[in-house]
């Protein structure tokens, strides 16, 4: 299969890449890991006239946590995540999330911000953002702007990027405490796409949930933010009661439709089972560590 | 339409003009006439297509050829290089690693590529870096196997003193 024809540019640095795309409009499409776009172009699903391929942009691929803030690069890898021991030891919902997009292939090409930016409904990395109250940093000719995750998502690949931006940066308020988190993902082999995942990031103070996070995949138009479960959780102390609410609250919140992967009542019951065994798991890794 | 690129290829560098939609296992099957790289599902899932792009196992289905230029591609002809089996294509057949052979070369990178990170891997670190090839015949056991075996052989082949294995 061959993708329709198209002119490329590989710009060396982020004004180049912000210049083209001002010129090109809607007529140009960023090209990073490629492991969603390039198969979309070949069976024609996309066939922009313009390709602008980031990858041989330098510093595009950092991540750092400084001045409370988590900031990863738009072309931090998938593998990049899977491997970073800060990442697990600080944002376990990243690290586990990472080892179970797609497969060990797909994730040593695949970015974490070209998959936001393909904004999958069933993609995992926009319900971690969600769970991490991530920000994104959309980058233009003429600026710069920032939008948080819940404001990002618009339905299946939709989002607030204009074609004339780039997402240069993912910006994560930084871990405090004792943070813990998990990312538990039904699929039915290795390499499908989620059945039902539910990501949870949680923050304790003296025993009690400072802050909880739950994102849900696969079951709506666009990543979910349990926004009423978060808020049921925040100030409790995290024991089987806090927990059966928070899980009730979440199944309530997800809009699953039947597939074949599921009807809407099995799916709406893994969300409710994985927000409580995703809260357990939180819990002790935030037991275990800072 | 055609864009110059150049490519080291197994150590060789090739320069060639492409279209920019010239997808990278068509560079390598069509144009460098490397067949033994394969084009199974075309749709990213199944692995057989895999190369090493600058020592990294990826899709080359999913990857375009002018995105090649200046990097170092490494395909499965570069494992029996020099004319004698790889540890790693010796294992494959020892321990009946395959049957019909179509995921085989990818299965092959994928494992090359392991086994130059981590020598000694367990089967359960064979069975999670195999995770994104594909095999529809034999179940994998004699793939893990294979590994295995090849890991060993590797060791011990490491382990012998420059030269000594030519003494007999």
């Amino acid at each position: 299969m061959l993708p329709a024809p198209f002119e490329y540019h590989a710009p060396h640095t982020t004004e180049e890449t912000l210049e083209l795309l001002d010129q090109l409009g809607d007529e140009g499409k960023v090209l990073a890991g490629g492991q969603s776009l390039i198969p979309l172009l070949k069976l024609r699903f996309a066939s922009p006239a313009h390709l602008v391929d980031v990858n041989r942009v330098p510093g595009l691929d950092v991540i750092e946590e400084r001045d409370g803030v988590l900031r990863i690069g738009a072309l931090f890898r998938h593998k990049a995540a899977e491997r970073s021991t800060m990442l697990a030891s600080r944002y376990p919902v990243i690290a586990e999330a990472a080892g179970q997009v797609a497969d060990p292939i797909v994730r040593n090409r695949g970015t974490v911000g070209g998959s936001l930016a393909h904004a999958d409904p069933a993609g995992d990395w926009g319900s971690v953002m969600l769970a991490l109250d991530a920000e994104f940093v959309l980058q233009s000719k003429s600026g710069r702007r920032s939008v948080k995750a819940r404001d990002f998502f618009s339905g299946p690949f939709s989002t607030a990027l204009q074609p004339n931006e780039l997402l240069t940066e993912i910006r994560i308020p930084a871990a405090q405490g004792r943070t813990g988190g998990a990312y538990l993902k039904l699929e039915r082999k290795v390499g499908d796409f989620a059945t039902v995942a539910v990501a949870v990031h949680l923050q304790m103070d003296d025993g009690k949930v400072r802050s909880a996070g739950i994102g849900l995949t696969a079951v709506g138009a666009q990543n979910l933010k349990a926004e009423q479960a978060e808020a049921a959780l925040r100030g409790r102390p995290l024991d089987d009661a806090a927990i059966n609410e928070a899980a009730e609250l979440a199944a309530a919140a997800a809009e699953p439709k039947a597939d074949q992967r599921g009807s809407e009542a099995y799916k709406r019951n893994v969300v409710r089972v994985f927000t409580q065994r995703g809260l357990r798991r939180a819990r002790e890794r935030a037991r275990g560590g800072a | 339409m055609g864009r110059p690129i150049t490519v080291t290829v197994n150590g060789e560098k090739t320069s060639a003009e492409v279209e920019p939609r010239l997808l990278l296992v068509h560079f390598i099957r069509e144009r460098l006439r490397l067949t033994g790289t394969h084009i199974g599902c075309d749709t990213t899932h199944c692995g057989a297509c895999t190369v090493l792009f600058d020592g990294v196992p990826v899709k080359s289905c999913t990857m375009l050829a002018v995105q090649a230029d200046g990097r170092q591609l490494t395909t499965v002809e570069a494992l029996h290089a020099g004319g004698a089996l790889h540890p790693i294509q010796a294992a494959f057949k020892e321990e009946h690693g395959l049957q019909c052979g179509f995921c085989t070369p990818g299965m092959m990178m994928s494992s090359f590529a392991l086994l130059a990170e981590n020598p000694d891997p367990t089967e359960e670190e064979i069975r999670w870096a195999l995770s994104g090839n594909i095999c529809r015949c034999t179940g994998y056991m004699n793939i893990v196997k294979a590994v295995r075996a090849a890991a060993v052989q590797m060791k011990e082949a490491a382990a012998v003193p420059a030269g000594a294995a030519t003494g007999s």
